[in-house]
């Protein structure tokens, strides 16, 4: 596949480097002199020394036919404008945008940049998985439904244990996918009776991932 | 009418101190406390520092009771997702961005932003004052003259 990548941070380099090591091809746009040169001697003719919110450069590019452009400048605005144009200009299928601020996510998802990362987020959710004493781990949010995969693991002092699924209390919008219990999986019926060990894997909408959370970890 | 205006150099300045003269409830939004200091001693509106982008900070700057939105600072970019976040995400009427490269001008333009290229509004203009061309921007000049002399007279 052929991928244009914009900006050539840390981020844009090393995920240049792996596209190529994965046998894609890849044009990266970087628009400080030095930095385009530095990419190009580690990564090869790779690197276009342009600015990447110009339309008349993502076209030098290649954009028209590339099948992703990504967007991993270190500044929002800039990230949704090169997207924006991607989409307009070159009709790029599939455009993908860091967000730094994670609170960029529902602004550029308003404005029709619909895949974002988040390295905040990323790294939260890192930290939450490592965290076993919880028990509750939000997996992925999934990509435009606001809803987010959750794996919850029934703790034996938690409030959910030798409860039933209904008996959770789970709220409204929420769907327990299945049981695993002792390396099989049971169906989530509303009577089945949950046991310390059991883990639980949740659809549930992501503003409610707090309530969920709590009934729960409590 | 209650106006915000993003970005207070010498243009978002200029135009706080236009619309505030002439009566209208004006909101200025900077990153830096220092960039206020291009206001008019005149001035009567709101000066709020933070970042323009920033959806709490609209919310301050009472954002969805907002009547016209400018976005004037020196980042094209930023301009143009301030421009947008007022205009798709709190339906701020009337949006209109500084967008110093005409191409990205045109662009965003043709999708529904408006947007006023500073480039392209001078060098047209410029060119018409060297050919002697007497109608183009004959009105705009006098008009921006008459300010600037009440500036100056102030």
């Amino acid at each position: 596949m052929y991928f244009v990548i914009a900006g050539g941070g840390e981020v844009g380099f090393h995920l240049a480097k792996a596209l190529l090591e994965a046998g894609h091809e890849i044009m990266l746009i970087e628009s400080d002199r030095r930095r385009a040169a530095y990419i190009e001697e580690h990564l090869g003719s790779v690197v276009l020394n342009a600015p990447a919110d110009e339309g008349r450069f993502q076209i030098e590019a290649g954009c028209q036919r590339a099948d992703a452009v990504i967007a991993v400048t270190g500044e929002d605005p800039a990230n949704l404008v090169i997207c924006q144009l991607a989409k307009w200009k070159c009709r790029v299928p599939r455009v993908i945008a860091r967000v730094n601020d994670p609170k960029n996510e529902i602004v550029f998802k308003a404005l029709g940049i619909d895949e974002t990362i988040s390295s905040t987020r990323v790294l939260m959710s890192v930290i939450e998985q490592e965290l076993p004493s919880s028990g509750f781990l939000p997996l992925m949010p999934l990509t435009g439904s606001h809803l987010e995969l959750i794996e919850a693991e029934i703790g034996p002092n938690g409030p959910s244990a030798g409860k039933t699924v209904h008996a959770l209390g789970l709220p409204r919008g929420t769907a327990v996918g299945g049981v695993v219990r002792k390396g099989s999986v049971l169906h989530a019926d509303e009577d089945l009776r949950l046991e310390v060990g059991d883990r639980l894997v949740i659809l549930a909408p992501t503003k409610d991932e707090a309530e969920v959370r709590k009934a729960l970890a409590g | 009418m209650k106006i915000v205006i993003v970005g207070c150099g010498r243009v978002g300045a200029f135009l706080a101190g236009l619309l505030d003269g002439s009566g209208h409830d004006v909101t200025v939004i900077d990153l830096e406390r220092a960039s206020f200091a291009h206001l008019p001693a005149t001035f009567k509106g709101t000066t709020l520092m933070g970042n323009g982008t920033d959806l709490e900070v609209r919310r301050t700057a009472g954002i969805d009771k907002t009547d016209a939105l400018f976005t004037l600072t020196q980042g094209d970019n930023r301009n143009l997702m301030s421009a947008q976040i007022a205009k798709e995400v709190f339906g701020v009427k009337h949006v209109i961005a500084k967008v110093n490269d005409p191409i990205r001008a045109n662009t965003y333009r043709d999708h529904g932003i408006e947007t006023v290229s500073r480039t392209s509004i001078l060098g047209t203009l410029l060119e018409a004052m060297l050919m002697g061309d007497p109608e183009v921007g004959k009105i705009l000049v006098e008009k921006a003259r008459g300010h600037e002399a009440e500036m100056a007279g102030a």
